[in-house]
């Protein structure tokens, strides 16, 4: 451990001399009132740090020690439910020292040290036990159950393994290595910078369903995947976020609030325990470790939020869960690391932004994927990411947002225009994509229907001929279409309007099953395909557009899960009716 | 005593280079002391060794190299804060201007404040009734939320404003408020339409200003909002207040904060202004909120002038990152004369779906809301088709939507400035209006609200 003295300071960023003994990377502590900093440069025997607290106060002379270990996260029992602030502090612990504003030099331990966890053992002494293996597990909450694996470069013997109530801190295990013995803990922990090992990653295969139907039957992401959602302030990114947190199908969610609005995280605070999953019945917060960073927090933690973030993700990933993080927002972490790099006073690539944004974002992004963990057994888990991108002004060709495109391989467009109508999700079905298609298309029409893909891609193709209509229509006005083309429209507007919009304030609306999705989507193309047939055979267009059976479309979306069977067969029925009635006789 | 330096070495714009210091922390307070005795204020913002950049709050007119003296007090900018601030004028630095008495101060406060524990906050869900329809209705305010107006020069953002503070009230409390109105690089005439307007009502009584004109020092402004939210924190949070803040014009000191970025030549964000705007902008929103276990509340109105009408200048852009929604005048309805001309289909706020509803505002309010947004949005798509092709080119249904859209300025969002509606009266408009269009079309509305207003 070396110590040295304060030489400059400039905002987050503090220039110590007498660092000649640190390495790059470390943990130090800054001043008397010990804040927390990285070292993220050495020029001789000068260190830069950058300080994860507020330094004003600050001056030269102050001691700088460090610490001789780079940033890391306590990975263990206690981290679910638990909101961190962005260097894994727990935000509920710092009220109880700092009262309701945050002061500095707080020092608590991420994982609580009191609290006493039932440990069952799964190996026995004398059992042979590497890397990654599990040697127990704990139940951390009523969904949640943390596998306590061997850590990284420990192989060996047991040689001890207890079981009952220990804190984290407490030896439940000793492992006999060749170089010596290895006591375990249920706590371990790991660099935040370095991505968690494994033993191979495999390509995605089936999706991530997430309940909101524009995102499951339009650009469905997969497990494993990584997508992006770009869009100006007010098109509903942050409710996206939330809705994926809420309803997609992990079992682990890490949700990174990193410069974003103080409110939104309480939000988040005060709804998740009230909500349930629809898949285990328990509290949504039962399984969700929260990072808030907020935009009035210091800057540099910002930056690291979302590693800290990523790294507990992967921990639960290498148990062999599926576990889905958001990060909402990155470019407030782009923003946080062009502030730094111009302190540092490096040369700026394009907005200020440094050269080595893309080569950060594409590490970042690549530490997602589905991967066979490392360990005898060969867990699968899964860790997809879901990025915010707040482009100035919503324009996408600014840096942060196309060196995300880069790397993503879902893109979920934002549309403030859509936004306005009040269209939610305001994603635009024009220009978002998903590249996971082909490789899901198997998973879909085994698991829902086998027309599944079939069924979306003629959606697709209505709405693409929709956009060519209003072209048109903006020419020459309604009148000049022909009926087949009116009903087009029609069916559009219907795919537009029952399906795709989805109000995620509504108790039901909120989350649909694929199947549900599958009913709905068969629905309003059957209304289309009839009314074709319909057409064909005579029926006035007045009257099929004016059918009172689509009103029950329209309505089908706030039809209970438990009950869409029977309304389904019902509205098929109807429209079945209807269509009939259009060719009756006499009345047109 | 503190030590005094006589070692200025440059003076460059709001910029000054200090030799030889010591014991100098960052983010210190300083004081420069001129050869005929005034005394000025700036604050340190770099320190390398032992050489201080220090920043002036003031004009740095007069300042001498060689016998101006500098003294740094070991402490950050503070505010001596007092409830005797209510219905005092001070300048942007928190000095009196009011020939009052200087102020006793309960105590001091660091005016950066700290940052807000998220796991501390309360969500704001209290609804607040200003009186004007196109926000009542539609862009519902709660208390302990930053909405701000987008404004654009020449358009009567002022008078909303004052409407709002004048009209703002939460149903059925008689609570404590309090305005803290903080100018900054406004003009007189402006400013003076507010103290007139909190005159008339006897608001005035509990406001607390600060003062901020056009031809006052621009680097002043950077303190201003802190200044005031340091007092707006102090009522709200120690004295249970509910605080109305106005910051006005929000755009004059971004403008000043890329004059001190310009002159310490960092490298510029878009249009040239620096990039940490974006935080430094949160670090005075996110002071508005409500905390668990205080009564008060900090609610936030920022004014910002849009330059050139563009919503997507870092300025706007930024601020809506940030803010929970926003209010956003449009020239072309005040040129129809609709007042206030509220654009209410790109405004927005965030929080409004907590704060209304059945109990709060009435059970309606969230169905014929969205129903109002999506027909008036169709009202004027349909009314823009009419302007290429002419009436006779729009369906029947379509010609209702753009009568709908018309009637929905007029009656609805065109109210005055004197019209205080309770939040009743601008429901019971919004169904007067809904009624014009064929019951079906009332897609996003439940059959029993459609039983019990439609039409009625």
């Amino acid at each position: 451990m070396s110590t040295g003295v304060i030489k400059k300071v400039a905002g987050p960023l503090v220039i110590a001399s007498g660092m000649r003994d640190a390495n790059m990377f470390d943990v130090v502590r800054v001043s008397r009132q010990r804040l927390i900093g990285e070292i993220i440069e050495m020029h001789g025997d000068e260190a830069s740090i950058q300080v994860y607290e507020e330094t004003s106060g600050l001056g030269p002379g102050e001691p700088v020690e460090s610490m001789g270990v780079p940033m890391s996260v306590e990975l263990g029992p206690g981290l679910i439910t638990s909101i961190y602030d962005g260097i894994q502090r727990p935000l509920d612990d710092i009220m109880k020292v700092s009262g309701n504003n945050l002061k500095r030099g707080v020092e608590v331990p991420s994982l609580k040290r009191d609290l006493k966890w039932e440990f069952v053992p799964t190996v026995s002494i004398g059992d042979e036990v590497e890397t990654g293996d599990i040697i127990g597990t704990v139940q951390e909450t009523i969904v949640v159950q943390q596998k306590i694996m061997v850590p990284y470069g420990v192989k060996g013997t047991v040689k001890e393994i207890k079981s009952g109530e220990f804190t984290v801190e407490e030896t439940v295990a000793v492992i006999e290595t060749e170089k010596g013995e290895k006591d375990l803990t249920l706590m371990q922990r790991w660099p935040v910078r370095r991505g968690r090992p494994y033993q191979k990653k495999l390509s995605p295969d089936m999706p991530l369903v997430t309940g909101q139907r524009v995102i499951d039957t339009f650009f469905p992401l997969a497990k494993g995947g990584v997508a992006a959602v770009p869009g100006p302030f007010g098109s509903g990114k942050t409710v996206i976020q939330h809705q994926l947190a809420k309803w997609a199908e992990a079992d682990i969610v890490v949700y990174i609030g990193c410069g974003e609005r103080g409110n939104e995280m309480t939000d988040v605070l005060n709804e998740f325990p009230e909500l349930k999953d629809p898949k285990t019945g328990q509290s949504l917060m039962q399984r969700t470790v929260l990072i808030a960073n907020t935009s009035d927090m210091p800057v540099a933690a910002r930056e690291a939020s979302i590693y800290t973030g990523i790294t507990i993700a992967e921990y639960f990933r290498d148990m062999g869960y599926s576990v889905a993080l958001m990060a909402d927002s990155t470019s407030r972490w782009a923003e946080a690391l062009r502030e730094m790099s111009g302190r540092l006073e490096e040369m700026p690539g394009e907005e200020g932004y440094p050269a080595y944004l893309g080569s950060r974002l594409a590490q970042f992004y690549e530490r997602a994927g589905h991967v066979i963990s490392l360990g005898k057994e060969g867990r699968e888990g899964a860790l997809s990411v879901i990025g915010a991108v707040s482009p100035p002004g919503g324009d996408i060709s600014e840096p942060v947002s196309q060196a995300t495109l880069r790397i993503v391989k879902v893109f979920w467009g934002l549309d403030s225009a859509l936004a306005y109508k009040r269209h939610f999700p305001a994603i635009n079905w024009l220009n978002s994509y998903s590249l996971y298609l082909d490789n899901m298309e198997l998973w879909f029409n085994e698991h829902v229907e086998a027309d599944w893909m079939e069924n979306r891609q003629k959606m697709m193709t209505i709405l693409q001929e929709e956009a060519e209509l209003e072209e048109i229509v903006k020419m020459v006005g309604m009148d000049a279409l022909s009926a087949g083309d009116r009903l087009k429209m029609e069916a559009a507007r219907s795919i537009r309007e029952d399906f795709l919009h989805q109000n995620s304030f509504h108790e039901i609306d909120t989350y649909t099953s694929l199947k549900k999705q599958y009913m709905m989507m068969h629905l309003v193309l059957a209304f289309y395909e009839e009314s074709v047939a319909a057409l064909e055979k005579g029926a006035p267009l007045q009257k099929l557009i004016q059918m009172p059976v689509r009103e029950q479309i329209g309505r089908f979306k706030y039809v209970p899960e438990d009950k869409v069977e029977e309304e389904y067969r019902k509205v098929n029925e109807e429209l079945h009716v209807e269509i009939a009635n259009t060719l009756g006789k006499g009345d047109f | 005593m503190p030590k005094e330096y006589r070692t200025i070495q440059e003076v460059a714009g709001p910029l000054m280079l200090v030799r030889g210091v010591e014991h100098v922390t960052y983010d210190e307070l300083g004081e420069i002391e001129l050869a005929g005795g005034e005394v000025r204020r700036c604050k340190v913002l770099e320190i390398n060794g032992s050489d201080a950049l220090v920043q002036l709050f003031e004009s740095s007119t007069g300042i001498n190299l060689s016998n101006s003296k500098v003294r740094f007090l070991g402490r950050s900018m503070e505010l001596g804060v007092s409830e005797d601030m209510l219905g005092r004028v001070f300048d942007g630095m928190g000095r009196p201007i009011d020939d009052g008495p200087e102020i006793l101060p309960e105590a001091r406060m660091d005016i950066n404040g700290l940052p807000m524990n998220p796991a501390a906050r309360s969500y704001p869900e209290e609804f607040i009734q200003t009186g004007v329809s196109a926000i009542d209705g539609l862009n519902t305010l709660v208390r302990g939320q930053k909405l701000p107006i987008f404004s654009a020069s020449g358009l009567p953002h002022a008078n909303l404003a004052a409407q709002i503070a004048r009209q703002a009230k939460v149903l059925g409390t008689g609570e404590k408020f309090a305005v803290v109105f903080a100018a900054m690089g406004i003009t007189f005439e402006e400013s003076n339409f507010f103290v007139e307007s909190f005159k008339e009502t006897g608001a005035i009584d509990r406001t607390v200003l600060f003062v901020n004109l056009a031809n006052d020092p621009a680097i002043e402004r950077i303190s201003t909002p802190r200044v005031a939210l340091t007092a707006a924190e102090y009522l709200a949070f120690e004295k249970d207040m509910h605080v109305l803040v106005i910051l006005t014009d929000i755009t004059n000191y971004a403008d000043a904060l890329r004059e001190v970025s310009a002159a310490r030549k960092e490298v510029p964000g878009r249009r040239g202004y620096p990039g940490y705007m974006y935080t430094d902008l949160a670090s005075l929103y996110e002071r508005a909120g409500r905390q668990n276990g205080k009564k008060g509340s900090i609610t936030m109105i920022p004014i910002l002038t849009m330059p050139e009408d563009d919503k997507t200048h870092p300025i706007p852009d930024l601020t809506g990152y940030i803010t929970e929604g926003q209010i956003i005048l449009s020239r072309d309805l005040y040129r129809k004369g609709v007042t206030p001309p509220i654009d209410v289909l790109p405004s927005l706020s965030r929080l409004k779906d907590k704060g209304i509803g059945e109990g709060k505002t009435r059970a309606d309010h969230a169905n014929t809301m969205n129903q109002l947004f999506a027909a008036y949005a169709r009202g004027k798509d349909a009314k823009e088709l009419m302007v290429i092709l002419g009436e006779a080119a729009l369906t029947e249904i379509d010609l209702v939507y753009a009568r709908f859209a018309d009637a929905f300025e007029k009656e609805y969002v065109s109210q005055g400035y004197g019209t205080d509606r309770s939040i009743e009266e601008t429901l019971d408009i919004g169904w007067k209006l809904l009624s014009m269009l064929p019951r079906t079309e009332l897609k996003r509305i439940d059959d029993k609200y459609l039983d019990m207003y439609y039409g009625k």
